[in-house]
């Protein structure tokens, strides 16, 4: 007998109970489809993350607000904006590590133009943002020197904001947009950065302050909500990190002993240090999918014994007719190895659903890789040998005497 | 195979069943040969050895005393893929109670043991349908078995036996469940098949079907108490329609 007729008998019998054949590979469904969902959300996961790295550039220190004490109670962080426009000149003069910088105060609103509405994050900033994040324009120009000191109606916008508002064809460079009922200009196009960080609308800072946050009574007119820097080499980034730490404390007058109002991060260092904790947990994950295989694979193994029981007599009849003892271990063994990789590649399209239905509802970003995939397959497979066997084993060796004579 | 060296040769043969340390010798010291062409009936009261012996002529079991010869060559020396092979090539089985897999239609029942004789799918099939066609059945071939009566089931039954041109058909108490009407036509069918040459042994309990067998081994408690063979002359009472 062939491997091929093997797998035609396994077929014809697995065909006559298609509901227990289903329910017998619901394990395997189950398990290889858990591991393929969480392989693509955890390769997801990375992919963002090292998109984000990439896309914050390279050797960028970032500061943000941190805590704050009023009348001796600790607020939390970021509650108050403590920095201002004059940290960014003083970290700029003041420490020769530093190539650029920037402030930056950012909110969320809906761009319009010309009946095309799109709701998006509008960042206030300088140019010396773009120059920080090495961020090349793919039409237009920066801002200007009189447009960043007076508040000038003009918009830089990120790709992604460009798709939706401007037909394809359209060059918006020198369109009229409105954001908050304020009309700007068009004045230049970002290049792609990735998905995350294309949609996006930058606008001078001034003209954020006055134009669109003007009336917000607890924003002290010369402060930023964070700022970038960019430091000149790898090798500096800690030297610049204390350089700065020391400058702002002394601006901020901070008592010693006392807890900074500001943090100072390394947004790269800090990814790269969530990304291996990703990895830590998606492999966790896996390690519990992979034992849903392992009870999937005894769920197999207990019916395919139950199986061979019940179908003693028929093994007695193929070995009269001639069946040699292999021959009905390879017809169990094949049945065992359909019902695993049946298993597994319906688990496999179940993975696959059930990952893109998580990445549109959940809104995160998933990567089916083909080498999940084929590792689930191959998982199913080493699962179907291991615990088909011994029932195919069991089978091979009743005698055929007895076997007849059961009922 | 020769003339001179009989197709089946049993040399004292017994065999012997051990369980919880008693030992059942199932078949004492039997010898006889069937030559090419012979049909035999065997005969014996239940528990005498019939199904046993028949057991080793068939490859299924092995004697514990003494040998069997089939063509002349001790089956003891062959391997159990290799008796099993012959299994499938050249003996065809027919049991009391049919065992046609209940799962599979007749014509896939019938082209069953082609698959270990290692025959292709279409050769199978188109080698099935000869052979239901000579037992009648071929317009039942793609019914089930609990679709068919006991009779048709037996038909089917032979059908399969003989699909690989066995040296020997061995046929278990073929009419043990089918009324003496229904018996007789499958008794007729064996009289056709040994008319044109094939070799059969048939277990029966039933004297007047043993009549029409040229010859009648009959067992008692396991031994051989006689060997007869009745003389061409005499007319059979056979059934053909
Ligand atoms: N596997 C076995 N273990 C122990 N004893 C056995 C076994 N098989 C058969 N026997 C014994 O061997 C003897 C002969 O059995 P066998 O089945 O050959 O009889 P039989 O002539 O075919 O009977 P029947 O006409 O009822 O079918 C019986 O006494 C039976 O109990
Ligand atoms: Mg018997």
């Amino acid at each position: 007998m062939t491997m091929l007729q093997g797998f035609q008998i396994a077929l014809h019998a697995l065909r006559l109970n298609p509901l227990r054949s289903f329910l017998t590979m619901l394990g395997i469904v189950i398990g290889v489809a858990s591991i393929v969902t969480v392989f693509a959300i955890g390769s997801g996961a990375q992919l963002r993350l090292q998109e984000q790295i990439r896309s914050i550039g390279a050797n960028v220190l970032m500061i943000t607000p941190g805590a704050v004490y009023q009348g001796g109670v600790r607020l939390k962080d970021g509650s108050k904006l403590t920095m201002t426009e004059g940290d960014v000149q003083a970290i700029l003069e003041q420490i020769p590590e530093i190539q650029a910088a920037a402030g930056s105060l950012a909110g969320t609103a809906q761009v319009i133009h010309e009946g095309k509405n799109w709701n998006t994050t509008i960042n206030g900033t300088t140019t010396g943002h773009f120059m920080v994040r090495d961020w090349q324009l793919a039409s237009g120009r920066y801002f200007s020197g009189a447009e960043e000191s007076g508040a000038g109606k003009v918009v830089i916008l990120g790709s992604t904001v460009a798709r939706e508002l401007f037909a394809p064809g359209d060059d918006p460079i020198g369109a009229q947009i409105r954001i908050m009922k304020v009309p700007l200009e068009v004045v230049g196009v970002l290049d792609r950065k990735g998905p995350a960080q294309d949609d996006v609308a930058f606008v001078p800072l001034s003209t954020a302050k006055l134009r669109f946050l003007g009336s917000a009574s607890n924003i002290n007119r010369d402060s930023v909500a964070y700022i970038i820097a960019k430091v000149a080499a790898d090798g500096q980034m800690a030297g610049a990190r204390a350089e700065i730490e020391g400058l702002l404390r002394q601006r901020h007058r901070i008592p010693a002993g006392q807890e900074d109002d500001f943090k100072v991060q390394d947004p790269a260092a800090a990814m790269e240090a969530q990304q291996g904790a990703i990895r830590t947990v998606a492999l966790l994950l896996v390690a519990i999918a992979s034992v849903s295989l392992l009870v999937g694979g005894i769920s197999i193994m207990n019916v395919m014994i139950v199986s061979v029981t019940e179908r003693t007599r028929e093994i007695g009849i193929r070995r009269a007719l001639g069946g040699r003892m292999r021959d009905i271990r390879l017809q169990f063994l094949c049945e065992a190895l359909v019902l695993c990789l049946l298993g597994g590649a319906i688990g496999v399209a179940g993975g696959i659903t059930l990952s893109m239905t998580v990445a549109r509802m959940a809104g995160w970003v998933t990567s089916i890789d083909s080498e999940a995939i084929g590792l689930a397959l191959a998982f199913s497979i080493v699962t179907g040998l291991i615990f088909g066997f011994y029932p195919a084993h069991k089978a091979s060796r009743l005698s055929p005497i007895e076997a007849l004579k059961t009922e | 195979m020769t003339d001179q060296s009989p197709l089946i040769s049993l040399r004292s043969v017994s065999r012997t069943y051990r369980t919880d340390g008693i030992a059942v010798t199932a078949v004492r010291n039997v010898s006889f040969d069937i030559a090419q062409g012979e049909i035999v009936a065997v005969m014996g009261p239940s528990g005498s050895g019939k199904s046993t012996l028949m057991n080793m002529i068939g490859l299924l079991d092995l004697p514990s005393e003494g040998a069997v010869h089939l063509e002349g060559a001790d089956v003891a020396g062959l391997s159990e893929d290799r008796r099993s092979s012959l299994r499938a090539r050249s003996i065809g089985f027919v049991f009391q109670s049919y065992n046609l897999l209940a799962r599979h239609n007749a014509i896939e029942n019938v082209a069953l043991p082609l698959v270990y004789c290692g025959v292709g799918r279409k050769a199978r099939l188109a080698r099935a349908e000869a052979c239901l066609q000579s037992v009648g059945m071929l317009h039942r071939a793609h019914h089930f078995p609990r679709q068919l009566s006991g009779g048709e089931q037996q038909r089917v039954a032979i059908a399969r036996a003989l699909i690989a041109s066995p040296l020997i058909v061995l046929a278990d108490e073929p009419t043990g469940a089918l009324d003496s009407r229904t018996g007789a036509e499958i008794l007729a069918l064996f009289a056709a098949l040994n008319r044109t040459g094939q070799t059969i042994v048939m277990i029966t309990h039933d004297p007047s079907i043993a009549t029409q067998c040229r010859r009648t081994i009959r067992l008692h408690d396991g031994e051989l108490v006689s060997d007869e063979r009745v003389a061409e002359l005499v007319p059979r009472r056979s059934a053909v329609s």
